[in-house]
């Protein structure tokens, strides 16, 4: 049977922690303030042809003639496969381009050249979507904050919208630190994200309500480590099987979805730790004490025992 | 008796679980490759006289298919793989002509016993199965712009019968108002009342500059409201019309915000020619008909749009063209008879009384007038080449005897059902001219793309689950093949709820998927870890396994009521591929609880219920 060494002093490491999410903060913003987010398609509008050869191709060879045919700005690259060809343009819409593009091709090579995407967004959809997805990410944390203070209590809601916070910042600062494409799919990981790591620092919190009705101890630090201990196992289980799975999504579900399995692979990573560090330590920074969790809701027994 | 379900509950579990199977189960069978032949309008039937010369035409081409089907109108031939249905689209294109539309299509191979039931497969997004997105944009602005040109002359009009003396009446485009100059006071202060009694839809505003007089007119945020939806409406229509001519199998068209249009072809590969027929255009002639004694040179003969055997003469003369008319709307005269009402702008009914002063109880036709592109496959050196053909085609709709003179509005009467007279205005509407479209997102995805997303998204699926049932048996043992049993019956349920809901299945809608079997695990395991912790404090086996499914309940509940929050809003804000993502997610959450506080309780209740166990193998 596996089984956890189940008495770590975790809180104990909260300076340490707290230190350490500052300087990951800090280190996102930076470079979201500096480098940005390098939005796709579907952010920046354009248009954008994939295309695939037979056999892996020189970029520079279809770099060359497309600067031949008038397409200088074109951006070549490779995606996935070395013969899948990703180019982007910033050209004006053209429902042709696909094709005209796909014929500068033929026309430079013996091959086989096929047409497997052609894709155009208009500029303004492309700004209406980004402020769309901020509103979304903005509007999922008031949500939840409700809900929260609603279950539980305004210091526990603060608690877990600032770990939220913290988990959505650190995964678009990994985005922007290593320039990967953020396209509407990474959108819905960064929301899949909170939905994630709120789950996880829910579980938690849970334990920590019952822990200060239930233990006979004043001290919150005791209380809050007796909770991370006890759920710890779960922790690791169910972070284990998603990153499990997220690991091979990103490794077979192809190059459309590798970003989105990325996203959320560093926000499942950030969510686990957030849910035991940030979360708890937000707690104890807003002096988290068994008054607030006083009186306990009377139908609270009740409930537990009409469970299925 | 602790941890036993009662039979009924055991028995419901079971019908559930079975009734899901069976809404799950068309997933199973793979869809033919098949091509769908229909008629171009409704008046060129498909019946079995042209099955049968489909038929003929692709054994003399040698394709082989594996059935033939008639249905509703529509015909389907069914191919073992896609290069023969390639090959027969271009062998009945050129067979059937161009009364038939011949398109490509993939058919559900659902046992009939199953599509009875409303059972049928879960429909495959563009990025699965290839085909053509185009997100339109309506040009509101220039649709109210075009209504105020029309109020603009109207309010000459009265103002001229009323005899109020004004400088002009003119549209100031960037504001989106009228400004009415008058050379003094009074006849603006005549012509505020007077306006202000015949047009409830106007908010006025007065102003002096200098010399000269101002009555600014603008249109309440109701009615631009209700132009912007005609005009939204009205492009609807026609472009449902024409998604129609191009025979794809299972279109979609639909508004999506305030002033833009969605159009899915699934599919469809040529997006330069879907394009082209999208976004042709129609327009509407009102001519008279010959007299008899008018000269050939004259007239023109035309047929019926409905039936091609009655034919109309008419003068060459046009009267009005679509751009005249304003609305046209069915509806019904005072004898419950169905008719069509018709608006035209203010010169179009002028010109509209000057000819019909003069030919009361002579008729006047519509003609309906459509551009279209012929494709011709001609033989250029032995190889087949396509060749796009633009030709004009021109139809009468509507022959109607002038009872009286008529102005602004009028009707066509003597119609014979309400169908009929609906139609009627629907192809007025459509020729009218609508407001502007502008195409402001295109997606063409590639068949092989389809074919590889799907491949991928499935292979990940498989490995991440298996993965994760091999984990949990390490972990939990027994318990963690009950907890396999429960999550493989959860992606049965998930599959069967998405295949009820028709729900789109989209790549993220996979990866959806691939997370829900990888966050399902958890409530799971929130109930194991609870059981572990209540035995480690000694507590007796049955009660342990108790108390561990109830305490771990509102953990539960919490948990996934907040990551469904998170879906929600996703679903509200998303499109397209993203929205099948928040579809998965969302279905998983509610699946996923069912499974593990349920199922997941069955079976270990007829497992370990109402026995003595001495330990758990857990």
């Amino acid at each position: 049977m596996i089984q956890f060494k189940r008495d770590f002093n975790f809180m104990g490491a909260r300076k340490v922690a707290a230190a350490f999410s500052i300087l990951l903060i800090l280190i996102s913003i930076g470079s979201l303030a500096i480098n940005g987010l390098k939005f796709g398609l579907d952010f920046t509008g354009g248009s954008l042809v994939e295309v695939t050869y037979e056999n892996p191709v020189e970029l520079e060879d279809i770099r060359a003639s497309l600067r031949a045919e008038g397409y200088a700005d074109a951006v070549v690259q490779t995606f996935g496969a070395a013969n899948d060809i990703l180019i982007r343009l910033g050209e004006a819409h053209d429902p042709q381009l696909g094709n005209t593009i796909l014929s500068i091709l033929q026309a430079s090579t013996d091959e086989t050249v096929t047409l497997r995407r052609n894709e155009f967004v208009g500029s303004q959809v492309g700004e209406e979507l980004r402020e769309q997805g901020g509103l979304g990410l903005l509007v999922a944390l008031a949500m939840v904050m409700l809900y929260l203070a609603f279950r539980f209590q305004f210091k526990f809601s603060v608690g877990a919208v600032l770990a939220l916070a913290h988990d959505v910042i650190l995964v678009l600062g990994f985005f922007s630190l290593f320039q990967i494409d953020f396209d509407l799919t990474v959108l819905a990981a960064a929301l899949a994200v909170i939905g994630y790591s709120l789950n996880d620092t829910i579980v938690v919190y849970d334990r920590i309500r019952e822990n200060f009705r239930v233990l006979r101890v004043e001290e919150p630090t005791e209380v809050l480590n007796t909770s991370l201990n006890q759920t710890l196992s779960r922790t690791i289980v169910t972070s284990l099987t998603t990153m499990l799975v997220l690991v091979v999504l990103a490794m077979f579900g192809g190059e459309m979805i590798y970003g989105f399995s990325i996203a959320l692979l560093v926000g499942v990573v950030v969510g686990t730790y957030s849910s035991i560090y940030v979360a708890g330590n937000i707690l104890l920074m807003l002096k988290v004490s068994r008054e607030d969790l006083i009186p306990p809701p009377p139908k609270e027994d009740v409930e537990v025992e009409e469970v299925p | 008796m602790l941890n036993r379900y009662p039979l009924w509950k055991n028995l419901l579990i079971l019908l559930v679980l079975v009734v899901a199977g069976i809404y799950a189960a068309p997933n199973l069978f793979p869809e033919d490759y098949a091509v769908q032949i229909s008629g171009a309008r409704a008046v060129h039937q498909v019946d079995e006289n042209v099955m049968s010369n489909a038929a003929r035409a692709l054994e003399s081409d040698g394709i082989a298919f594996k059935s033939s089907e008639l249905e509703n109108g529509a015909g389907m031939l069914r191919f073992s793989d896609g290069d023969a249905q390639l090959r027969a689209r271009a062998t009945l294109a050129r067979a059937l002509g161009e009364n038939f539309v011949v398109a490509m299509n993939l058919a559900p191979t659902t046992p009939d016993w199953l599509t009875a039931i409303g059972a049928g497969p879960m429909k495959l997004g563009l990025d699965l199965r290839g085909g053509v997105h185009f997100l339109m944009e309506v040009d509101t602005v220039q649709a109210v712009s075009q209504r105020l040109e029309v109020y603009a002359s109207d309010i000459r009009t009265t103002l001229r019968e009323q005899r109020i003396r004004y400088r002009s009446v003119d549209l100031d485009e960037s504001s989106g108002q009228l400004a009415a100059r008058f050379a003094d006071q009074e006849s603006r202060d005549q012509a505020l009342s007077r306006l202000r009694r015949d047009y409830l839809e106007f908010t006025f505003e007065s102003a002096q500059v200098d010399d000269a007089f101002f009555l600014y007119v603008t249109l309440n945020e109701q009615t631009v409201r209700e132009i912007e939806d005609y005009a939204i409406q009205q492009n609807l229509t026609t472009l449902r019309n024409r998604v129609n001519e191009l025979g794809v199998a299972e279109p979609l068209v639909q508004r999506q915000g305030r002033n833009r249009i969605v159009v899915q072809l699934p599919g469809v590969q040529d997006a330069a020619a879907a394009k082209r027929v999208i976004g042709q255009t129609a327009n509407l002639e009102f001519r008279l008909e010959a007299t008899s004694d008018a000269s050939r040179a004259a007239t023109e003969v035309f047929e019926f749009r409905n039936d091609p055997n009655r034919r109309g003469t008419l003068e060459r003369d046009i009267i009005i063209t679509g751009s005249s008319v304003a609305n046209a709307n069915a509806t019904f005269d005072e004898n419950g008879q169905p008719q069509v009402s018709i608006t035209l702008d203010a010169r179009g009914g002028q010109m509209m009384s000057r000819v019909t002063r003069n030919a009361i109880q002579r008729r006047m036709a519509v003609v309906f007038v459509e551009h279209k592109t012929r494709t011709v496959i001609e033989r250029v050196d032995g190889e087949p080449v396509e060749r796009r053909i633009p030709y004009t085609e021109k139809h009468l709709i509507s022959l109607a005897t002038i009872q009286s003179v008529l102005g602004n509005s009028f009707r066509i009467t003597g119609l014979d059902s309400p169908r009929e007279s609906s139609e009627l205005a629907l192809l007025l509407r459509a020729g009218a001219l609508a407001a502007p479209i502008y195409f402001v997102e295109e997606r063409t995805i590639g068949p092989s793309l389809g074919a590889a997303n799907i491949e991928m998204g499935v292979t990940s699926v498989k490995i991440g689950f298996a993965l994760v049932l091999v984990f949990m048996v390490l972990f939990y043992r027994a318990f963690g093949l009950i907890a396999n049993i429960a999550l493989t019956l959860n992606l049965v349920l998930m599959i069967a709820v998405m295949s009820l809901m028709s729900a789109t299945l989209t790549l993220p809608g996979i990866a959806g998927i691939v997370l829900t079997v990888g966050m399902a695990v958890d409530a799971n395991v929130l109930i194991f870890e609870r059981i572990k912790e209540e035995l480690r404090t000694g507590t007796p086996v049955q009660s342990a396994i108790h108390s561990g499914f109830s305490q771990a309940f509102s953990t539960i509940l919490d948990a996934n009521v907040t990551t469904f929050i998170a879906a929600i809003i996703l679903f509200a804000m998303g499109t397209g591929p993203v929205k099948g993502f928040a579809v998965t997610l969302s279905v998983g959450i509610v699946t996923s609880m069912f499974a593990a506080l349920v199922i997941t309780r069955a079976l270990v209740n007829l497992a370990y219920g109402g026995r003595k166990v001495q330990k758990l193998w857990l």
